[in-house]
């Protein structure tokens, strides 16, 4: 039926359009990565060159000496680390805080609830000044801990543990008191083992929301030892005080986005989940 | 609030499992948030050595600064153009994804991968494609006598970031869009299509009001993400130029408290953006108790 394979083939064109529009600059990216400087001043090639292993090697090991900047090598190791201690960090508290809120009662229960909530009404952008503050006067300035511990808190993970522990049978936890289960034991042996899958997919967003950092980064690390690779590209394009070096700069930003687009990519199910677990 | 029917005795307990929780959120969020307001009622030296309480007055000389009011307007259009860009190309891919087709996963993931992107990194990326040397687009532009450069022109500035953070925020409205889209009855489209509606009437008057709470949804999720999140897009590409351009008003929080130094004015600012996001939040949160039962 030469009708409806017209209709699929406008189809297939439009959508071939959308993703072109969509993974164009990645690509890009990785066109400009693999050339020289003076390739791309003079008019950027649609191709990848020959430069491939070359520039990634200097940005992943040398830097850009002549400007002062370190290798990317330890800001990507910094990443890591940071976007591990958030994600393990914020799957972990949240649990624990809504395992409070679902099966104890105590005083300012609902204080406590509203207290979390308000996290959600306070992102960092708008209390930038004070927060930094605090940082500086804890003494968590240029240190992993202060690059992660404040973005822990969570009143969406929370939410989220606390959805799913409501729709955990009351039974369940009877027997366990039946068969002498403190909350500590019944959290650990039954609710952990019953979300694991809720854990997955909150561990996809989180990892992708620590990795992605800017601003806070930005705000308590001078020392550039603790650079997290999303703040060194900025600063890698704004070392040069004429053109900034496009293609050290380009393969900076392949190297930076792989780990969270693989994370998404290959558990691209938990993300999916993840995604409307969180935002609902 | 919903409550469980059995639970554990203790008082000790749960306050210790919240304690790490309520300790982060009052140190880093509650203490700070309220420190933005005590410092938008005082006026202090660069130094933050001397302080004198003045009331609203600090509220009183931004609202009346033009540089203040023109941030806002920027920012206005600037979400508002993220917002409307983004989402409008989400739901065509949205519409075009979900039909039948072969290989229709494959598109549904390459269209979701830019979520993985930092929103620092979408500004980088799109600054190259459109410097004025050096990038493709300027190139493009050329044969229909655009001359573009952002580092001279404002308006071109805008765009640029706009793009970015549009760019950017594809992946998510596309993958809500599709979710969406599932919910509508097949049902409906048929008796539609049967009594002659054409595909786009059936858009029009089916599946776009059906969309309507997607899109309100997605319009908060948005509009929070442009005010907030977009400060590593702008800070990473233009710095807020050229100019003012593009210093949107998160942007003029850091500027005027890191940069500037003026302290009391920067809180004063921080207060405002607190009511925006706050009332954006409990709009969202309304709307998530009234639609979402479980």
């Amino acid at each position: 039926m030469p009708q409806i394979s017209l209709r699929d083939a406008l189809l297939h064109a439009a959508l071939i359009g959308g993703v072109v529009l969509v993974t164009f600059p990645v690509y890009m990216a990785f066109v400009a990565s693999t050339h020289l400087l003076d390739q791309s001043l003079s008019g950027l090639p649609l191709l990848p060159g020959s430069r491939l292993i070359e520039n990634y090697t200097q940005v992943l090991f040398r830097g850009l000496r002549n400007y002062g900047l370190p290798p990317i090598g330890p800001m990507l190791m910094n990443s890591i680390i940071v976007a591990l201690a958030i994600t393990v960090g914020k799957i972990a508290v949240s649990i624990l805080s809504a395992f409070a809120i679902v099966y104890f009662r105590f005083p300012f229960r609902m204080l406590a609830f509203w207290l979390i909530f308000a996290t959600l009404m306070l992102p960092v952008e708008v209390r930038i000044l004070p927060t930094y503050e605090i940082v500086a006067n804890l003494g968590l300035l240029n240190s992993y801990t202060g690059l992660s511990l404040p973005l822990i808190a969570s009143a969406t993970a929370t939410f989220l543990f606390r959805q799913v522990f409501m729709t955990v049978p009351d039974e369940l936890m009877e027997a366990a008191r039946v068969d002498g289960a403190g909350p500590l034991r019944f959290l650990w042996s039954i609710l952990i083992p019953m979300s694991r899958t809720n854990i997955a997919a909150l561990f996809v967003v989180t990892f992708v929301y620590g990795w992605n950092q800017y601003l806070w980064p930005l705000l308590v690390t001078k020392d550039t030892g603790y650079y997290t690779v999303i703040m060194g590209i900025q600063r890698m394009a704004r070392a040069s005080d004429f053109e900034p070096q496009w293609h050290l700069v380009m393969a900076t930003v392949i190297l930076a986005l792989l780990p969270p687009l693989i994370v998404v990519g290959v558990m691209q199910r938990q993300f999916v989940k993840g995604l409307f677990d969180t935002d609902k | 609030m919903q409550d469980k029917r059995v639970i554990f005795p203790g008082l000790l307990v749960p306050l210790l499992l919240l304690a790490p929780q309520l300790a982060i959120t009052f140190v880093f969020f509650v203490w700070p948030g309220l420190q933005s307001i005590r410092s938008s009622l005082f006026e202090q030296d660069a130094f933050g050595l001397a302080e004198q309480f003045v009331g609203a007055a600090n509220f009183a000389r931004i609202l009346s600064d033009p540089a203040y009011l023109s941030s806002f307007w920027i920012t206005i259009i600037f979400a508002a153009g993220t917002t409307a860009l983004s989402m409008s190309i989400a739901l065509v891919l949205a519409v075009l994804a979900d039909r039948a087709v072969k290989g229709a996963s494959t598109y549904k993931l390459l269209i979701t991968l830019p979520y993985a992107v930092a929103p620092a990194i979408a500004g980088v990326l799109w600054w190259f494609l459109f410097n004025p040397t050096i990038g493709v687009l300027p190139r493009l532009l050329a044969p229909f006598g655009v001359v573009w450069n952002h580092f001279l022109n404002g308006q071109q500035a805008l765009i640029l970031v706009i793009i970015a953070s549009a760019w950017k925020q594809i992946s998510y409205n596309f993958l809500f869009y599709l979710a969406g889209l599932q919910t509508i009855p097949r049902g409906v489209l048929e008796a539609a299509e049967i009594d002659g509606a054409d595909g786009f009437a059936r858009f029009r008057l089916i599946v776009l009001p059906l969309l309507m709470p997607t899109t309100f949804f997605l319009s908060v999720i948005n509009l929070v993400y442009a005010f907030c999140d977009t400060f590593a897009v702008i800070h990473a590409t233009t710095s807020g130029g050229p100019g003012s351009a593009t210093t949107t008003l998160v942007y003029k929080v850091f500027r005027d408290g890191f940069e500037t130094l003026d302290l009391g004015g920067s809180a004063a600012q921080s207060v405002v953006l607190l009511v925006i996001v706050g009332a954006l939040t409990v709009a969202q949160f309304r709307y998530i108790e009234r639609n979402i039962h479980y």
